[in-house]
């Protein structure tokens, strides 16, 4: 493939997102607009209105019923995408896990903002992990570029294994930020997705299936089971779609996780998202003074990747895994929490500890990542640490 | 109403399209002739979304459903906005050509009293405002039944569930039900109805009527229940009469705004023999006070209807609009 294929545009997050669902022209999308997910709906909006879209929009009255109407529509066989954030993903809470266990290929635009109380309407994760054993894909993106491209991957993805996908953004510093996106020509996306082809749908009344009907104890374990097995194997699918993405449209986005700088590394740091780009300065700083330090950006973390965590991690001494929310269980953040536990089986399991850190938008400057990779340095020197700190706050 | 919603007996008997044998419902419960009454009154294809209740669990348990036509539940909540999103997919799939245009499709929503009076009627309203062409039909047993007998804001004045029982010091329930029917077509709704299953033909000519409007309409369908009002497995039917004749559950219709009362008992019977039929309002026999405020009810919505039937009289619009 040819870079032409590939144009440089400046655009936000939201912008990217909105233009990604443009180019795939879903047959529904139901939404209700929130901060910092509102421009989504607002654009879309307007390329229905122009027309450059021939997607029904459905402008319900809150994001309940958002999430119930992408359910009734993916369940007649369209394909169908949404946005939201924070507080709207939490009122989607109870539909989120429906649309995942009727297996249904949702595809939702996520900006992560904190949750509330207190109400803040800023950066953290406490809402897509508030939702992590939904039964959804969850793709957490660095930058306006990779959440472009991830949002038509996951239209890919969720067809293939019929789960749905949320991708996600940070709020504001991506959602609102502008940067170079390097984007697909409108018919690329569209040939390269085709038309989505349902095993059943609602509409065909001449077979009539019921969807959603009432499972006592005799089956409801068999079919979670089922819904279990499809997570597990939307591993291999996403590694298929990303790789051939990459191949297709030159491009070398990570599957699961980015390495950075891991080769040699004696101790690391597991950051999500948008931190991910200052965590990268603060490691070129140590290493040029000489420091073995390297950095995994977490990218998918559901299905949780625990295979590439072990193997990217079996060497290192030391790691500072990074929270953008806390369980509120003192025990840390649910990001170390997995990856504690996925290192559990390793022959040498290295020491962990835990930096909550961004809550409610906080600001994650170059400073504290410096702090952070010095404290996972001393941690790797034997001293003796809490397992979990609070980086940026004041007490 | 116009004569050419009527269906014959004979031919509804004919197409006889309903819930296939072996669902749970209760014995005596009138919903499954209310599905086999709507099934077979539509002249077009259905799709069938199913809000959580009794009609959900009991016709649907896996691997024995029970519907003869599509069917989808997602929720308790939701069903109008589950429906408002099947019927937003039907649209784009025909403008995508995905779907030959021809092919038409009516999508309706089968709601209880808690999944429409209450923690539904935020969806309803909304999917009603969008506009999206759907037939929703409540069938209104007056109370939470599935969950075993709780009140709702359906339940009527008086009545004794679990959640408003009968004590030394309170008689049932402390508030009358809510007006859904008026609230629905405070909507500006094209075709909103109230009916019950004793009432066979008006039921039928009031569904088909809704089906032969584009845009949402809503009927609410009185659906007695054994368990929850206590009275005999065979008197369901009978139950639902005595509300129709007693003035309880008046038959009427709005037509684009416009009222018609489409019964009007010749000799109402008092209401106590509506109250004495079901042990939820055994004790109202011992507080007159409390039917009186029943009487006074009845009599209010009655006004009401009454006054609202002559707008078309006031505008000097003929019958059918």
């Amino acid at each position: 493939m040819s870079e032409i294929l590939k144009t440089r545009q400046a655009l936000t997050g939201n912008e990217a997102f909105a233009y990604a669902m443009k180019q795939i022209n879903p047959d529904v999308v139901a939404a209700y607009p929130i901060t910092p997910a509102t421009e989504i709906v607002q654009i879309f909006s307007k390329y229905v209105a122009d027309g450059e879209v021939d997607t029904e929009f459905v402008a319900v009255e809150s994001e309940h019923s958002a999430m119930s109407a992408c359910i009734g529509a993916s369940a007649a066989g369209a394909r169908v995408m949404t946005g939201t954030s924070s507080q709207g993903l939490a009122l989607m809470h109870e539909m989120l896990y429906i649309a995942s266990a009727l297996r249904l290929p949702i595809v939702l635009a996520e900006v992560n903002r904190a949750l509330s109380a207190p109400i803040n309407i800023h950066c953290d994760h406490s809402d897509t992990m508030g939702s992590r054993d939904s039964g959804w894909i969850q793709i957490y993106c660095e930058n306006a570029n990779e959440g472009y491209h991830s949002l038509i991957q996951a239209v890919k993805i969720a067809e293939t294994v019929n789960l749905p996908v949320m991708v996600t953004l940070d709020g504001f510093i991506i959602s609102h930020g502008m940067e170079v996106v390097e984007t697909l020509d409108t018919d690329v996306v569209r040939q390269y997705l085709g038309k989505r082809k349902p095993m059943y749908n609602v509409l065909d009344y001449e077979n009539p299936i019921m969807v959603g009907p009432l499972d006592l104890p005799d089956y409801y374990f068999e079919h979670k089971r089922q819904q279990i097995e499809a997570m597990r194997k939307a591993k291999a699918v996403i590694e298929e779609v990303i790789t051939d993405y990459n191949k297709r449209f030159c491009f070398d986005f990570p599957v699961f996780a980015e390495a950075y700088r891991m080769e040699d590394a004696e101790y690391a740091i597991l950051v999500m998202s948008s931190a991910a780009g200052t965590m990268k300065e603060a490691v070129d700083i140590m290493r040029e003074k000489g420091e073995k330090v390297g950095l995994v950006r977490l990218k998918v973390f559901r299905p949780f990747p625990f295979e590439v965590l072990q193997e990217l991690f079996k060497n290192v001494k030391a790691i500072g895994v990074m929270d953008r929310a806390d369980s509120v269980n003192t025990m840390g953040g649910p990001v170390f929490n997995e990856v504690r536990s996925a290192l559990y089986d390793l022959n040498s399991r290295p020491r962990i500890m835990n930096f909550v850190f961004g809550l409610g938008g906080r600001d994650f400057p170059l400073s504290d990542a410096l702090y952070i990779i010095n404290r996972v340095k001393e941690l790797k020197e034997g001293k003796s640490l809490d397992f979990v700190e609070y980086v940026g706050v004041r007490e | 109403m116009a004569d050419n919603f009527s269906i014959s007996l004979k031919e509804l008997a004919k197409r006889n399209k309903g819930l296939a044998s072996g669902h749970r419902a209760c014995a005596g419960c009138p919903f499954p002739a209310i599905i086999r009454m709507t099934l077979s009154a539509s002249d077009y294809p259905v799709v069938v979304a199913n809000a959580t209740g009794c009609m959900e669990v009991t016709t649907s348990i896996f691997p024995f459903g029970a519907w003869p036509v599509p069917w989808i539940h997602s929720a308790f909540e939701n069903v109008a906005a589950t429906i408002s999103g099947v019927e937003a997919a039907y649209k784009a799939l025909v403008r995508k050509g995905e779907i030959p245009s021809d092919k038409k499709v009516k999508f309706i929503a089968f709601g209880g009293d808690g999944g429409t009076y209450d923690i539904g009627l935020q969806a309803l309203s909304g999917a009603v405002e969008r506009g999206h062409n759907f037939l929703y039909i409540l069938y209104d047993n007056e109370g939470y039944m599935n969950t075993g007998i709780q009140r709702s804001s359906s339940t009527p004045y008086g009545a004794s569930t679990t959640t408003s029982p009968v004590g030394k010091v309170l008689p049932g329930k402390l508030q009358h039900k809510k007006p859904i029917v008026d609230i629905m077509a405070a909507h500006g709704m094209p075709y909103v109805a109230q009916a019950s299953v004793s009432h066979w033909n008006d039921y039928v000519k009031k569904v088909r009527k809704a089906l032969s409007i584009e845009g949402p309409t809503f009927i609410a369908v009185y659906s007695p229940c054994v368990p929850g009002w206590g009275y005999p497995e065979n008197k369901s039917i009978e139950v639902a009469k005595i509300a129709v004749e007693t003035g309880f559950w008046p038959l009427y219709e709005v037509e684009n705004g416009y009222y018609k009362i489409n019964y009007r008992p010749r000799n109402p019977l008092p209401i106590e023999e509506f109250l004495k039929s079901q042990v939820r309002f055994a004790h109202l026999l011992n507080h007159p006070e409390a039917i009186e405020e029943i009487k006074r009810f009845i009599e209010g919505r009655w006004k009401f209807l009454e006054f609202m039937e002559k707008r078309r009289e006031i505008e000097g619009i003929k019958e059918d609009v």
